[in-house]
């Protein structure tokens, strides 16, 4: 199996290959994980990781940047039906549009938008950063053999909203629930970090190479 | 509910793992590595190293470490020490942190925390405060406590905030080393002036420390040393005290 991690320029991916390198040794799945921008690479893949860190300005522009990238990951997701995986912003930008620091068009595969997360009048530090649970509001193939109430790493400000409930997965609780996780056909996205989520993250990244 | 976090912090010099009393008097003991990986196995939330390797040309040792860690353990690992630049920045997380602790160059260069957040991601930058305590005010203090600056650390606090940093560590410079718990005044202080998180430093002796800094200083999330390294209790045993006492941690 061939899986890419889209490098785009989207923040420190380190850890994403790392996890998913870990994942492969321990579970002696014969895997190929290339680090590539390369639109042919992408394209002939047979899963693909999109990470992003920072803003959603920022990373869509990165991918803008890229030319024939967001061509090639439609055609790879909507047209083609290949299983895809967005971590953070890389799931945020599954959205029609964004509203970090100024208002930013997505990729638009799942109605909604992102925006920032309630303080509640200072009441919530923001960035929500750390340890929070998991609850499940659908029967996500991601979390195949994961607990009801298990703990993943989160760091973010803003949040997903989407149009109709339908495609969210899981939410975690922060001033308001959140939306923690998206599925929608062969799209996944985690609005927390697998790759630094211990064992349960290891176990969800697991669970997508398996799929 | 978002848990409050353990970190246990390790200072690190020319690869080796070591910790000083009033960050003099260093003990050599072990291998960050090892240290790091038994931590993530008990239970640690996040991993902090701390580079204090003086000479240059040792420089380097911090990056095998950190790729090393990076590739055996999976909650966060922030690094720090020494980091000047937005390039020092940029190799440390493609070394495999996943944030960046800066001290001495966010009060000396104005910038660093602006330009590193919007290149980075705020995510990613942890503005690291050693203050001291002056009268009923604390000032900053640079180059591991060595350095006055005449900074009120309640400003400084704001400003950083402002530039866009994810994260506060503070460390009490009058606490660090003694055992006799954090500045909760120091902690709660800064927590009440600003809304990004806190992680509280310096002087936790017994697990009731750790437990004043989450409760009483409101810190997000609480970082230790020396009680984790030299084994006087595991990070398991600091989870179970706190759970105990009420506070959301992650068991």
């Amino acid at each position: 199996m061939n899986i890419a991690i889209i490098d785009y320029e989207s923040g420190n991916i380190s850890s994403v290959i790392n996890s998913f390198k870990k994942v492969c040794t321990n579970q002696n799945i014969e895997i190929k994980i290339e680090v590539t921008s390369d639109l042919k690479t992408i394209l002939s893949s047979d899963k693909i990781i999109l990470p992003g860190q920072g803003s959603f300005k920022n990373c869509t522009k990165s991918l803008e940047k890229i030319k024939g990238l967001k061509d090639t990951l439609n055609e790879f997701a909507i047209i083609k039906k290949k299983p895809l995986f967005g971590i953070c912003v890389g799931m945020q930008m599954f959205a029609d549009v964004g509203y970090e620091e100024t208002e930013t068009k997505g990729l638009g595969w799942i109605g909604g938008n992102v925006k920032k997360i309630d303080n509640k009048e200072n009441q919530f530090k923001l960035p929500h950063i750390g340890w929070n649970e998991l609850s499940f509001t659908s029967n996500s193939k991601l979390f195949r053999d994961i607990k009801e109430k298990s703990h993943v790493y989160f760091v973010h400000s803003y949040k997903f909203v989407p149009d109709n409930e339908t495609y969210v997965s899981s939410k975690t609780n922060y001033s308001e629930a959140i939306v923690a996780s998206v599925e929608k056909d062969n799209l996944f996205g985690t609005q927390f970090h697998p790759e630094k989520s211990d064992s349960v993250g290891l176990k969800i990244i697991e669970n997508f190479i398996n799929l | 509910m978002l848990k409050n976090r353990i970190i246990p912090c390790l200072d690190v010099k020319n690869g080796r793992v070591v910790k000083g009393i009033n960050f003099v008097d260093l003990k050599d003991a072990g291998d960050p590595v090892e240290q790091a990986k038994i931590y993530s196995e008990s239970g640690a939330d996040e991993i902090c190293f701390l580079d204090i390797t003086a000479s240059n040309e040792n420089r380097e040792t911090i990056f095998d470490v950190i790729k090393r860690t990076s590739e055996n353990c999976f909650v966060p690992l922030t690094v720090g020490g020494g980091v000047r630049s937005l390039e020092d920045i940029n190799k440390l997380l493609v070394s495999g942190a996943d944030k960046v602790s800066i001290n001495t160059a966010a009060v000396n260069n104005k910038n660093l925390i602006k330009e590193s957040s919007k290149k980075f991601g705020s995510q990613c930058i942890v503005v690291a405060i050693d203050a001291k305590q002056k009268n009923d005010k604390w000032e900053i203090y640079t180059h591991g406590g060595r350095t006055e600056t005449g900074i009120d650390v309640l400003d400084f606090a704001k400003k950083m905030e402002d530039s866009g940093a994810g994260e506060l560590l503070i460390t009490s410079m009058d606490r660090d080393g003694t055992q006799k718990g954090y500045d909760i005044k120091l902690i709660s202080e800064i927590e009440k002036k600003v809304n990004i998180p806190i992680i509280a430093s310096g002087g936790v002796g017994t697990l009731e420390h750790l437990f004043e800094g989450v409760k009483y200083g409101k810190a997000s999330a609480v970082l230790a040393a020396s009680i984790f390294h030299y084994g006087t209790y595991s990070i398991q045993e600091a989870k179970q005290y706190l759970d105990s006492k009420g506070i959301p941690v992650r068991i």
